[in-house]
């Protein structure tokens, strides 16, 4: 190997360990014993590896029912933005009505506005509605999105106009060559859709703060941080727990990176 | 304007598969805004009910309260810790990953990884970090003969605390976004200034930093307006303090309604976060616009 060669993988490989470390020094002290992380100078290895600290999560907070709220809540928020942003895109892209630019102009309007400026009124209304410590009030304001409508609306004008007029002429309805053929034709934009939709609903925590008080209905990303305010803070138990709340992002991020790169370069307009 | 019965027909109809988005954004964006700007003229029971009108009280209070004077410095500040750093940091690691080498894109992985991280897990994970006795940052820093600062109990080093947190957690989006620019960068560009001469700094700042500025732009307001949003990390690791060093905008929004339900105190701060954020985002679309024009 060339010399410059080498320098750039010796520059690469302490780039990517020292970004990375923070996740692996969790890893590691979530299989470290309390005395263990106790000693000095801080350890960087476990000497004992051990899956205690991960039966004591379970022992200390409903983990399991955590990751179950978070899995339901951002699986109705994906099928919802699916739904919502497919019939959308397809009115921008395919169907031609007079408002058409202005109504686009009214989606694109939303990506400006902060959901921490609005955050009050929405919490009032919730909480009118019934929706406090419910599934549908974690989920439901979230199921519209302007940055997905926008990136499947340019999937679907990727499509040929000629599959269009093919199926009129067919006989085919509208809404029939959304499902039969438009949707179909755009899984790599649906699925960059669902990523996007799920990644940015599991780690939502403001929300879900403000609208969950019973400990059955909070989610993972609040669930976790009630170990850092036990009475005793124990490291190891709060490492396993992060571990345990970012391994499946963590897994989505290795599966889906080429759909989450997709998304995060889709140009000037970020959700 | 006269409108045909098919006009008005094929209205129906693309109203008709916008609706649900309609309506969700009516509900949860549009409703909200104008009553957010309402709420923000009047006073509120703890309940959240109207009570009286103030006018322009509360924007009066704002812009005389030294409370809130800190607060948007408080903002400022961590917003200029974090943004350049950050920017800098990502632009340097993606020059590095813009490489045709074998397993480049393990490298590429390791370094985004932060992406997929929660600002909840990364401010835990940071919290130990930065913790005096057990963490390891003092320590290595003792190793080099600095006495390490108890972090999160001095304002200096709070703030600094949260903004190196929020810095790691938007590095991977920031390598991706410069990642790709880099890529859209032509080769031959590269060659035409190799043959100039020109070679590593002089390369990276006449050459790589012109040819990606849409990408650094770009990443300076997605990234101003996250910083501005920016809670979690703040309620984990410092809830504010110490003496309100880190209560940033958003932060003191919330404390204002959520603790001391002064809704409509609030909703005056939640307007100006409202418009900065607006501003930000509208010169961006403004940039883009012409650089679509003038291609």
């Amino acid at each position: 190997m060339r010399t410059g060669t080498v320098v750039n993988y010796a520059l690469l490989i302490i780039g990517s360990i020292v970004v990375a470390f923070p996740l692996l020094l969790a890893l590691s002290y979530s299989l470290m014993s309390e005395s263990e992380i106790a000693t000095f100078p801080p350890p960087i290895l476990p000497a004992d590896p051990t899956l205690d600290n991960y039966g004591q999560v379970f022992a200390t907070i409903p983990i399991g029912r955590y990751l179950l709220n978070s899995f339901v809540v951002s699986s109705a928020v994906v099928v919802g933005q699916l739904i919502t942003a497919s019939l959308a895109a397809y009115a921008f892209s395919f169907l031609v009505f007079r408002g058409r630019q202005l109504l686009f102009f009214l989606f694109l309007s939303t990506l400006m506005i902060p959901w921490e400026a609005t955050i009050i009124p929405n919490y009032m209304t919730i909480r009118t509605i019934g929706w406090l410590d419910t599934y549908q009030g974690l989920a439901v304001p979230f199921m519209a999105t302007a940055f997905g409508t926008f990136l499947l609306r340019q999937a679907f004008m990727q499509i040929p106009r000629e599959l269009w007029d093919a199926a009129r002429i067919d006989g085919a309805t509208t809404f029939r060559f959304l499902i039969s053929t438009v949707v179909p034709l755009s899984r790599p934009a649906l699925g960059t859709v669902a990523i996007y939709g799920f990644l940015s609903t599991y780690n939502q925590y403001f929300w879900p703060l403000l609208i969950t008080n019973q400990t059955l209905m909070r989610t993972t990303q609040v669930g976790i941080t009630q170990l850092r305010f036990e009475e005793t803070l124990r490291w190891g138990l709060v490492m396993a727990g992060v571990i345990m709340v970012a391994a499946p992002t963590l897994a989505l991020l290795v599966l889906g990176q080429r759909q989450l790169i997709r998304g995060l370069t889709a140009g000037a307009v970020k959700g | 304007m006269r409108w045909s019965s098919r006009e008005i027909r094929s209205l129906g109809v693309g109203l008709a598969y916008l609706a649900p988005s309609l309506l969700l954004f009516a509900a949860f964006v549009f409703l909200p805004l104008a009553q957010t700007i309402y709420l923000s003229f009047f006073n509120t029971r703890a309940t959240g009910a109207i009570t009286t009108f103030a006018g322009l009280d509360h924007y009066i209070e704002l812009l005389t309260s030294p409370a809130f004077r800190t607060g948007l410095l408080a903002t400022a500040i961590f917003a200029l810790y974090t943004v350049p750093v950050g920017i800098a940091l990502g632009l340097v690691l993606a020059v590095l990953l813009n490489q045709r080498l074998r397993a480049i894109n393990v490298f590429r992985t390791l370094m985004s990884s932060t992406i997929a991280v929660s600002a909840a897990v990364g401010a835990l994970i940071w919290l130990l970090l930065f913790n005096p006795s057990l963490g390891l940052l003092n320590y290595l820093l003792s190793r080099v003969g600095v006495q390490g600062p108890e972090w999160l109990i001095q304002p200096t080093t709070a703030i600094i605390a949260v903004s190196i947190t929020t810095i790691w957690l938007t590095l991977g989006t920031n390598i991706i976004v410069l990642l790709s620019g880099l890529q859209g960068v032509p080769e031959e560009i590269y060659e035409a200034a190799r043959l100039d001469g020109a070679k590593g700094l002089r390369m990276f700042t006449r050459i790589t930093v012109p040819m990606v500025s849409p990408s650094l732009f770009f990443l300076f307001v997605v990234d101003t307006v996250a910083v501005l949003q920016a809670f979690t990390q703040i309620h984990v690791m410092t809830r504010g303090g110490p003496v309100d060093a880190t209560r940033v905008l958003v932060y003191s929004i919330y404390q204002d309604a959520f603790q001391n339900f002064q809704f409509g105190f609030a909703s005056a701060q939640a307007v100006i976060l409202l418009l900065l954020v607006m501003g930000l985002t509208l010169i961006q679309f403004r940039f883009v616009e012409r650089r679509v024009h003038y291609q």
